[in-house]
């Protein structure tokens, strides 16, 4: 078993995984979704815990990030895709059309694959979401950007450019910009939609690290192309292949002995 | 080889195309400034600007003329603009995948491409008839209704060139609809719709056929929006079909005028682009 993983140079951090009694921070059950016709995901259901990475992994097309984004029902956007089935979030089922979108979305933060800073400064980028859930003096407002910034390890580089465009960053800068836009609002879950597969490994590395810092304070679900990545940052992953939850376990045991063939076979480079 | 030369030669007949294009285009409009400068250079004086249209016989100037079609495309664009934008913004985010927003895209294409002289007869028959006179405000109407199909088709494209990247990234963070809009998506597109407003402004400069039917003429200083407008276009028309010399050489400098003003607004559009661009 782990003669094939060692093969690939993947070594499950030396995170500790949550006790199994660690508070559930999003309950899916029996989730379906569909866009249009086509079944994405099929009868889902999986408990997230609270204050921990969990990381998606699988194949292109598995449905990993249709789950991201039904949690922050991000996909309303679109009237031809919808969901079934629950996703509990402090004991309410966010799925249910009455939830407001806008609470939702101030406790489910997401950052996606292409950095997409607004066209603004960098100050205003920040600013964007704070400003229209809390009505804040001024003073607040900036002392609340720099801590955003500070935990999104980007505060040192901007300090003196905090009016300049946020078109100007670097691609890891613009990322980091959009994590620190996220927790601004203060969040309690931090969905991550493949966020440093458009980046070089300097600017990945940083955003791991900042990852690595994170999950103290939120719920980070992170869905990754990449399996060293899932096995560095992440103390639960779960496997999706075909729209199907085919296992979820802590890291180290989907890495190095998971129950399913087909674990096995993706995570050793058989397929995907 | 034989590749490499047959390239060069598709190359060289490619560039020699283009060239004469651009030039072939370039050609006609500095034709067209020169012959109007030329014919207008003994009108094209301070007095031009300051004097009014003149009768026959004596010298004037086109200032009523300006001030008219100053006033009007101003009174049009802020008619015009706003339901433009909003109407665009309607096609681009909130109706996009509605059959209202199809109907409504459909329409205003034909609107586009309506002749200006059938706005003109349109807002005849409601406003100028009903109201038993010409007026500067009618022919203001009949330019907002050539600019409104602009503005609308210019921000639509230009929110809709606005990856969805961008919207989700917005609405992620849990602000609404119009919040994403306005602050973001306008940013975004700004100034792509800018230069949509600025060349809807350079078309209507222009249009005469309209503003015969609504604001007619002013031969003297009005600036009454109820009462007939003086405008350049038609100033140019009528004097232009007139018999007397110094008319047609102020018609010929107000058409250089004109030229000028469509050529700075392009000019400025260029600008803005570009600024756009560096974001």
């Amino acid at each position: 078993m782990n003669d094939s993983l060692t093969a690939l140079r993947i070594t499950p951090a030396e995170i500790t995984p949550p006790p199994a009694s660690a508070k559930v921070a999003i309950d899916i059950r029996d989730l379906d979704f569909y866009y249009g016709k086509g079944h994405a995901l099929k009868d889902v259901s999986m408990a997230v815990p609270a204050y921990s990475v969990t990381a998606i992994i699988g194949p292109s097309g598995c449905g990993k990030s249709t789950l991201l984004r039904g949690i922050n029902r991000i996909y309303e956007l679109y009237p031809d895709q919808y969901a079934s089935g629950s996703i509990a979030i402090d004991g309410q089922n966010i799925l249910d059309r009455r939830y407001s979108l806008s609470d939702l979305r101030r406790k489910v933060g997401m950052v996606f694959q292409k950095p997409t800073p607004f066209p603004s400064s960098i100050r205003a980028n920040v600013a964007f979401a704070l400003s229209y859930y809390e009505k804040l003096p001024k003073t607040e407002v900036s002392d609340r950007i720099e801590d955003a910034l500070r935990q999104a390890a980007l505060w040192d580089e901007v300090k003196d450019k905090l009016n300049q465009s946020a078109l100007g960053l670097s691609g890891g800068q613009q990322q980091r910009l959009c994590i620190a836009r996220t927790l601004a609002v203060r969040p309690e879950i931090i969905l991550l939609d493949e966020p440093t597969s458009a980046l070089d490994p300097i600017s990945t590395a940083k955003i791991e690290e900042l990852i690595h810092e994170l999950r103290q304070r939120f719920t980070i679900v992170i869905v990754t192309h990449n399996m060293q990545q899932a096995a560095r940052v992440s103390e639960r992953t779960a496997f999706f292949h075909l729209g199907e939850l085919i296992e979820v376990g802590n890291t180290s045991d989907i890495f190095t002995n998971p129950r399913e063939q087909r674990t096995r076979d993706y995570i050793t480079g058989r397929f995907g | 080889m034989a590749i490499r030369a047959s390239r060069r030669i598709a190359d060289v007949v490619a560039f020699v195309f283009a060239t004469a294009a651009t030039t072939f285009g370039l050609v006609w409009l500095t034709w067209i400034l020169w012959m109007t400068f030329r014919q207008g250079a003994a009108a094209l004086t301070p007095s031009l600007f300051t004097q009014m249209t003149p009768p026959p016989g004596s010298s004037g100037g086109i200032f009523n003329a300006l001030y008219g079609s100053a006033v009007m495309i101003l009174l049009a664009v802020v008619i015009g603009t706003p339901v433009g934008v909003a109407a665009g913004t309607y096609l681009a985010e909130h109706g996009r995948h509605t059959r209202l927003a199809a109907a409504v895209s459909f329409i205003n294409d034909i609107l586009l491409s309506a002749p200006s002289i059938v706005i003109g007869l349109f807002i005849y028959e409601l406003v100028v008839r009903r109201a038993g006179h010409f007026s500067g405000f009618a022919g203001a109407l009949s330019l907002a209704i050539i600019l409104l199909p602009i503005v609308v088709r210019t921000t639509q494209e230009s929110l809709l060139l606005i990856p969805d990247t961008m919207r989700e990234a917005g609405f992620a963070l849990g602000l609404p609809r119009w919040r994403v809009t306005r602050q973001i998506l306008y940013k975004a597109a700004m100034s792509a719709i800018l230069t949509g407003i600025l060349l809807g402004i350079a078309r209507i400069a222009g249009e005469t056929a309209p503003l015969l039917f609504t604001a007619l003429n002013n031969q003297f200083w009005s600036a009454n929006l109820n009462a007939p407008l003086a405008n350049l276009p038609v100033v140019i028309f009528q004097y232009v079909m007139s018999p007397y010399d110094e008319w047609h050489t102020l018609a010929w400098a107000g058409a250089f005028v004109l030229t000028a003003f469509v050529l700075l607004l392009n000019i400025l559009v260029r600008l803005i682009a570009r600024k756009g661009k560096q974001g």
